[in-house]
């Protein structure tokens, strides 16, 4: 299957940068202890805040930078931002093959590296500096499960964004709206429980909640129940890619591809 | 193989909210017939990439029709991208960070070719092209002549009858330029492969090609062999002469001084005239430092042919 080896070799693209992958580990983990004293001092001041105690508080933030690789969630566009803003995007769409599929599988393959690779780690230090609880096997699976669609969802906001910047010619503005949105509304910065009010109750149902909230949840035990949580991951990944096949058909046939 | 009838292309661009409307090909036709080598040359900016790009059904054309191998490419463009091969030289299809031999392997998929045929096909091309020193090399790390030289291998690993190149030779050395030129040629000759090849260098068609099209400003200004090209625009060739102090232009019987910047002038040579005797006599007459005769290049040729 032309997709699977466009994804491995997504994987062995990303293995070609160890330094890169390496140090994007430390940091997401130095930044990983910061933050956590950042939430306990949260906590202690606000006991239970959210429904949260403080281990379940700074577990989430050990998550959160074991998903920033996985979900992306600092990239804003697709590398195809690039491709079309140099023209190289001539290239992809010679190619006998599904745009959108093709990239999907070249980030299902980024995320699968990411995950092992940049994920593990700040996790694991999180739970032995801060001696978290360890959940059993089974919430392991359903955590991967809802990390996987976190990353469609993902996708789906990335080439939706990649498309937007190829229509309104515009790269950066959209680029910054996107990236704010994903930091705040995803829960990377706080955990969407601490948001009060109606704006704490429609965070958690848009999309960016899918990339960082639900899956720390399902991990957490914390949340709605499993079922409502994926319901909400599938629902986004289902609407946001179905939305870029609409938009890339609309794409290709208005697509002026610059440069020689 | 090729059949484009009155093809326009118009690009809107929008620079700080003002829409101006390019016209980067301006109503072209031309048919190219099997087994042909046909030269599209023309200066940058002429239109040459965008009516590749039409043949590739990358781009639609704003009106006009285009055909290419039976199929209409806009509209067919996965089949005809299985039946055509396509190198642009300024990019390239192959993944920075993986080894060539296996960005070869993931276009094997892509074009589903067999695991024996790709075996043999691979084999042919490495030979021909000698890839075996940098198959297991990483894209990044090769030269742009050996990544060309990857990037013409991916092209033709579904065997193509038609190759379309848009200036594969462009910022390649003397040395890559002539395997390039060599394996084209033979991919020709042996295999009947037809070829397509954009240029702005006229020596890849003086090398190659039977039949030159020239355009500029997005219109076909030449259709026909070279020689005749020659003959027709009469290019004169250029004497560049360095003398010992800036003088008066020089004055011999049918040759025109053209230029004059200090001691250094520069003479046009009609066809019919022999260049041996101009330089005699210009030595004769002037104390001449330097010399040197230039042949016409694509801007003279181009130029000659809208004086005309
Ligand atoms: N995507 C585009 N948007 C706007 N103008 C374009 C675009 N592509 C090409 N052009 C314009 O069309 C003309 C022809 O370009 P091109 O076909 O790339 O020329 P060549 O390949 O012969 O150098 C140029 O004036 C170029 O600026
Ligand atoms: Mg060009």
């Amino acid at each position: 299957m032309i997709f699977l080896r466009v994804a491995s070799y997504a994987f062995r693209r990303q293995a070609a940068y160890r330094a890169a992958a390496a140090s994007g580990v430390l940091t997401n983990t130095v930044f990983g202890v910061v933050r956590a004293y950042v939430l306990i001092a949260l906590w202690q001041a606000r006991p239970s805040l959210g429904g949260y105690h403080v281990a379940d508080a700074v577990a989430y933030c050990f998550l959160t930078q074991a998903l920033i690789g996985p979900v992306n969630i600092f990239a804003g566009g697709l590398d195809l931002v690039e491709r079309i803003r140099t023209g190289d995007v001539a290239i992809d769409l010679h190619r006998p093959v599904d745009l959108q599929a093709w990239w999907l599988a070249d980030d299902l393959g980024r995320a699968a590296f990411a995950l092992l690779f940049r994920g593990g780690a700040p996790l694991l230090f999180g739970v032995f500096a801060f001696r978290l609880p360890v959940p059993g096997p089974l919430v392991w699976l359903e955590f991967l499960l809802s990390v996987l669609l976190a990353v469609l969802v993902s996708f789906g906001l990335r080439y939706l964004v990649t498309l937007l910047v190829f229509w309104l010619h515009d790269d950066r503005g959209i680029r910054s709206v996107a990236f704010i949105a994903s930091m705040f509304f995803s829960g990377m910065v706080l955990p969407l429980v601490v948001f009060p009010g109606w704006l704490g109750g429609l965070s958690r149902v848009l999309p960016w909640a899918a990339l960082i909230q639900v899956p720390a949840d399902v991990f957490l035990g914390k949340g709605p129940d499993l079922l409502d949580a994926y319901a909400l991951q599938v629902v986004w990944a289902v609407t946001l890619i179905g939305g870029g096949r609409l938009l890339t058909r609309a794409t290709r046939r208005k697509l002026v591809i610059h440069g020689g | 193989m090729i059949e484009v009838r009155d093809a326009v292309k118009n690009f809107t661009i929008r620079s700080s909210g003002v829409r101006t409307r390019v016209t980067a090909v301006d109503g072209i036709s031309f048919t190219v017939g099997a087994g042909e080598f046909v030269g599209y040359l023309g200066p940058n900016g002429a239109g040459k990439s965008t009516t590749i790009k039409m043949l590739t059904g990358i781009l639609t054309a704003s009106s006009g029709s285009v055909r290419v191998a039976g199929l209409d490419p806009s509209r067919q463009r996965t089949t005809l991208a299985r039946r055509i091969g396509v190198v642009f030289g300024q990019r390239t299809t192959l993944w920075w960070d993986l080894p060539l031999r296996d960005s070869l392997t993931l276009i094997r998929h892509l074009y589903k070719v067999e695991s024996r045929v790709h075996r043999a096909r691979l084999d042919e091309l490495t030979e021909l092209l000698g890839l075996g020193p940098f198959l297991g090399t990483p894209v990044r790390q090769l030269s742009l002549g050996q990544r060309m030289r990857g990037d013409l291998t991916a092209a033709l690993l579904h065997a193509p009858p038609l190759l379309v190149l848009d200036e594969p030779t462009i910022g390649l050395d003397v040395v890559s330029k002539a395997t390039v030129r060599d394996f084209l040629q033979r991919l020709n000759a042996e295999q009947g492969t037809t070829i397509l090849l954009t240029t702005h260098d006229l020596g890849d068609i003086e090398r190659l090609c039977d039949r030159v099209m020239i355009i500029d400003h997005g219109r076909l200004a030449y259709d026909g062999d070279l020689d005749t090209l020659r003959t027709t625009v009469d290019a004169e060739r250029v004497l560049i002469v360095d003398l010992e102090r800036a003088s008066p232009p020089i004055r011999i019987d049918g040759v025109e001084t053209v230029r004059v910047e200090g001691p250094r002038q520069w003479l046009t040579i009609p066809r019919g005239l022999n260049a041996a005797a101009v330089v005699a006599a210009v030595a004769r007459r002037h104390e001449v430092r330097d010399i040197a005769l230039r042949e016409p290049d694509i801007e003279d040729v181009v130029t000659r042919l809208y004086l005309r």
